[in-house]
């Protein structure tokens, strides 16, 4: 029937009755609706509000809490792009500009774990280029279920080998990530992809439509039928246990990585030879959201000819046209004399390009069909007019005891030979064991930049052959902490990523953030969500780095069940020169190991809780941003003046851990000596510390450096052998403890 | 000294391969699959990557590109060619290099550094190493398993045509440990590792990778091109 409704039809039948909320609008947003068109829409306009107005998309629970993000003057000094554009753009000198998103594909994931996380990096790496930049490097924060847990062994394999797929075949390095599990993700894994791009500053492109009689121009694959209602009725609500995965399949898209790889040599053509005047991926919500948002940012106004999309299914109507979210598409606004050029460059990628309307100066967007007119909206409406809610929100009422639960009471190991066994049996816990499984598939080494990945702390790319320049990113989150405190939970994932970016001798600079919470609808949950919005903006001003986007996924839980509240923040970091880069591993015989910062007893949401006792309670560490600038700061410096041979951050499962990872990596033992409680100073998790390796001979400059920040420096040992020996307490070979870290995962993956 | 970089729809290491040559002291000069030009270049490199999205079978389709209507009689010629990785795969399917190269023995994609042992130093992209020589240097591929008849293999193995071989075992499966080979001429060598990404130690695990360009250069020096 929705190929006959038109705003004519619509206007005589006002009281036919419309399945809006099958499309997941309420009874109040399609009263709005009306109210804006002075008419009952048809089906192709509920179609574009549903998904526009959808959560996904709005950002209607969140939108509230995101204004505390908005940067400070002083944090924006660097922003060429902020919130609001498809992604941030951060200026990191000698002409260079860097875009960054962390985006989440949680819900696709569970239904359809390789595609769903293969078309997150699809989706991601659209948004950078839409921005006008080269897409350089990708990353994904994983979490699962249990490890051991059977839907963890179809969910896992099947979403690592999507990103596999996708992105080895665009040929963009993975350079890092997050591996975690905790059974609250069964049934809600979370898959959060990051993308970087560089451009030049002049090369920053816009998402607008301006100047009437531009040609609007649609490119990439054709649209189909996949995908229809991803963003709203896939993303935005919750999976309820009867109706189950199959029920939703249809909604998941199907990814080409050929495609997208030919299309982004083909927009960054476009771009060289300025053929654009503005461009906008399609994501979620496809043409409708393309459409509504180039005319929103621009004069307001344009015609689309609907039976111009070229499509793969010629069954589709006009509601399933704007709401496909076919994979591999973008939309461009072009000026007509520029139209055989830009048909050329297309050509010359096999990218097909259609001309499917123009730009108007009426502040309407007007579609038709077969002759008559299905959509004539005014399209900021749709782009920015959405409803904002203020949601219920409540502190939950088992936190306090959850807090007070401290993990104090169980027994702490204490003779050496306990100590070394609670070593290997963090190690070869899933969360923290060796992670080649997963990486082993991905490419890290294409495009010939990639200085550090995974398993070092943050990734680090080359931008510049000649000078040096470099990038630094990595993202980080702990749902324990969170849980335990969503408030300086977050601003515990922000000081983590801000360290992993400095140990690479980098300069933290900008943020992101994927927002993983349970549905917006439970007044628990909103309040989860508000703390961590407040946690990351009050971090963010403290330690002077602004947040330039982000993205928030909604109703990831199952029932009643939400997910841990799980706020994922990527960092970018500035690296002067990258061949001065600091690795993680101890690579120098004799070096001295120094621990930066101050250990205190900090056990709550601890790994050793978490894999010695299955607990989860009390409250998480301390949080010292003041001391994480120092650390950031002396790590900076000690790597451009070469005084340092390694540096690692210490988190999970504490300095003993840490000391772990720096021999396996480097392939070296070391000999240290410990001074305090033994237990707390191998274990503990208290944040704003780094263990490293000086460089033999350097060790008084960089004490000097130390004292100099007021950065405490505790002399540990040195660099030595092929044990990892604890003076008077333990000595485990490299060859156990490698032994008991890269077993967990082949064992349980195949 | 000019050394042509094909870039087909979906090349990928293209940029890489370009670098290498330039670090070997020549000058990389692009080539287009849809062009039949070679540009007079003096050698050609075949990059890694997904040419046509490795649709049908990977190198299938890029066999019948324009290039290699051009490529496949001058490297009968004796023109020096390599193929790395998808280039491998291109040149076995463009009957340049005898066998082929199917899925991993365990069906995923692998990604690792890995030693490798020069077998015959004596081809235009390998005389700058010693015979037995080992190499660290990446794998990166999901169709590497390298698998031709037996009598295929033994004749490789009688003619000397066993360019590399895998020192801890073939990660993929290839067979008989065999990560590359040359044609009988010794012009023609394609191989799954990447040496392309071993030329500098910032980016890679050695610089072991660099020997196969600067052996081109050394060959095409020899014959005064």
């Amino acid at each position: 029937m929705s190929d006959k409704d038109t705003i004519e039809v619509a206007a005589a039948t006002g009281d036919q009755a419309q399945p809006h909320k099958e499309l997941g609008l309420t009874d109040d947003e399609y009263g709005k609706v009306r109210e804006i068109l002075g008419r009952r829409p048809t089906a192709a306009e509920l179609a574009l509000y549903s998904v526009m107005w959808s959560e996904h998309c709005s950002y209607k629970s969140s939108k509230v809490h995101l204004r505390n993000l908005a940067p400070s003057a002083v944090q924006s000094e660097k922003l060429l792009a902020g919130i609001g554009a498809n992604a941030g753009v951060v200026d990191i000198g000698q002409g260079y500009a860097v875009t960054f998103k962390i985006e989440s594909h949680n819900h696709p994931s569970f239904v359809e774990p390789h595609q769903g996380a293969a078309t997150g990096i699809g989706g991601i790496v659209r948004d950078i280029l839409a921005m006008g930049a080269r897409p350089v490097a990708v990353m994904d924060a994983l979490r699962f279920g249990a490890a051991d847990a059977h839907d963890t062994a179809r969910v896992l394999p099947g979403v690592v080998s999507g990103i596999s797929f996708y992105g080895n075949c665009l040929g963009l390095p993975n350079i890092g990530g997050e591996l975690a599990f905790d059974p609250c993700y069964i049934g809600n894994p979370l898959v959060n992809a990051l993308c970087v791009g560089i451009l030049k500053h002049d090369d920053l492109q816009e998402a607008s439509a301006r100047g009437k009689g531009n040609k609007v121009v649609i490119f990439g694959s054709r649209t189909g039928g996949d995908g229809v209602g991803g963003a709203s009725v896939l993303a935005s609500a919750t999976f309820d246990d009867a109706s189950g995965k199959s029920a939703k399949r249809p909604a998941v898209q199907v990814g080409d990585p050929f495609m997208e790889k030919i299309l982004i040599e083909a927009c960054l053509e476009l771009f060289e030879q300025g053929l654009v005047e503005g461009i906008q991926d399609l994501g979620a919500a496809g043409v409708a959201c393309a459409t509504t948002e180039l005319a929103a940012g621009g004069d307001g106004g344009m015609h689309v000819t609907l039976d111009d999309v070229p499509l793969r299914d010629s069954t589709l109507n006009p509601a399933e046209i704007l709401m496909s979210e076919s994979q591999e598409r973008m939309m461009a606004v072009v000026r007509p004399d520029n139209m055989a050029a830009f048909t050329k460059v297309c050509e010359k990628w096999d990218v097909e390009a259609t001309v499917i309307g123009e730009v108007t100066d009426d502040e309407t967007l007007t579609m038709t069909w077969r002759g008559a007119t299905v959509v004539k909206i005014p399209p900021r409406t749709a782009a920015d007019g959405g409803p904002v809610y203020s949601r219920p929100m409540s502190r939950p009422a088992a936190l306090d005891a959850l807090q007070a639960d401290s993990p104090a009471k169980f027994p702490r190991a204490s003779s050496g030979a306990d100590l070394k066994d609670t070593l290997l049996k963090l190690i070869s816990a899933p969360e923290l064991a060796d992670k080649s499984w997963v990486t082993q598939q991905y490419d890290h080494t294409v495009r010939g930049n990639t200085v550090l990945a995974m398993p070092e702390d943050g990734g680090l790319i080359r931008v510049d052959e000649e000078t040096g320049l470099g990038i630094a990113l990595a993202t980080d989150g702990n749902g324990r902490y969170c849980k335990l405190d969503p408030y300086n939970g977050a601003r515990l994932a922000l000081s983590e990523a801000y360290r992993n970016v400095a140990v690479t001798g980098a300069t933290p600079t900008a943020v992101t953030n994927c927002l993983n919470f349970g549905s917006p609808e439970d007044p628990e949950v909103m309040w989860q969500l508000a703390e961590a919005v407040r946690g990351l903006a009050d971090g963010c001003e403290e330690l002077g780095i602004p947040v330039t986007g982000g993205n928030v996924s909604l109703y990831n839980q199952t029932g009643s069940n939400a997910i841990h509240p799980t706020p994922v923040i990527g960092v970018l970091g500035v690296h002067p020169d990258v061949r001065q880069r600091v690795g993680a591993g101890f690579g120098t015989d004799g070096a001295r190991v120094i621990l930066l910062g101050e250990t205190r007893e900090e056990f709550g949401g601890s790994a050793w809780a978490r894999v010695l006792h299955g607990h989860l309670g009390g409250q998480p560490p301390a949080v010292q941003l003041d001391s994480e600038r120092i650390l950031a700061a002396v790590l900076a410096a000690g790597a451009s003046s070469g005084l340092l041979a390694s540096a690692h951050d210490v988190s999970d499962g504490g300095l003993a851990v840490a000391l772990a990872e720096s021999c396996l990596r480097g392939g070296r033992g070391c000999d240290v000596s410990l001074t305090g409680d033994v237990f707390t100073d191998l274990f503990s998790e208290s944040a704003a510390r780094a263990v490293v390796s000086v460089v033999p001979g350097r060790e008084e400059e960089f004490a000097s450096l130390c004292t100099a920040h007021g950065l405490p420096a505790a002399v540990l040992g040195t660099v030595t052998g092929d044990s990892l020996a604890v003076r008077d307490v333990f000595s485990v070979t490299l060859s156990d403890l490698r032994s008991a870290w890269e077993a967990p995962l082949p064992a349980l993956f195949g | 000294m000019r050394i042509g970089v094909v870039t087909f729809p979906g090349s990928l290491d293209d940029s890489d391969a370009a670098r290498a040559v330039r670090f070997a002291g020549a000058d990389p000069v692009p080539l287009w699959h849809a062009d039949h030009d070679l540009q007079g270049v003096d050698a050609v490199i075949l990059p890694g990557g997904f040419s046509y999205g490795d649709y049908l079978r990977c190198g299938a389709i890029a066999r019948f590109s324009p290039v290699m209507t051009s490529l496949v009689p001058a490297a009968a010629k004796g023109l020096p060619v390599l193929g790395i990785c998808n280039g491998f795969q291109i040149l076995c399917e463009a009957h340049l290099l005898p066998g082929a190269l199917t899925r991993n023995s365990a069906l995923r994609f692998i990604h690792k550094p890995v030693r490798l042992a020069v077998e015959n130093p004596e081809t235009a992209w390998t005389r700058a190493y010693a015979k037995n020589q080992e190499l660290l240097i990446p794998l990166k591929n999901g169709e590497g398993n390298f698998v031709a008849r037996e009598e295929t293999l033994d004749e490789l193995e009688r003619n000397g045509q066993v360019v590399v071989r895998y020192l801890d075992g073939a990660p993929n499966g290839s067979s008989r440990d065999i990560a590359g080979i040359r044609n009988e001429a010794g012009n023609v060598v394609g191989l799954m590792p990447h040496p392309e990404h071993a030329i500098d130690p910032l980016t890679g695990p050695s610089a072991d990778g660099l020997g196969f360009f600067t052996s081109a250069v050394k060959a095409l020096a020899g014959t005064g091109a």
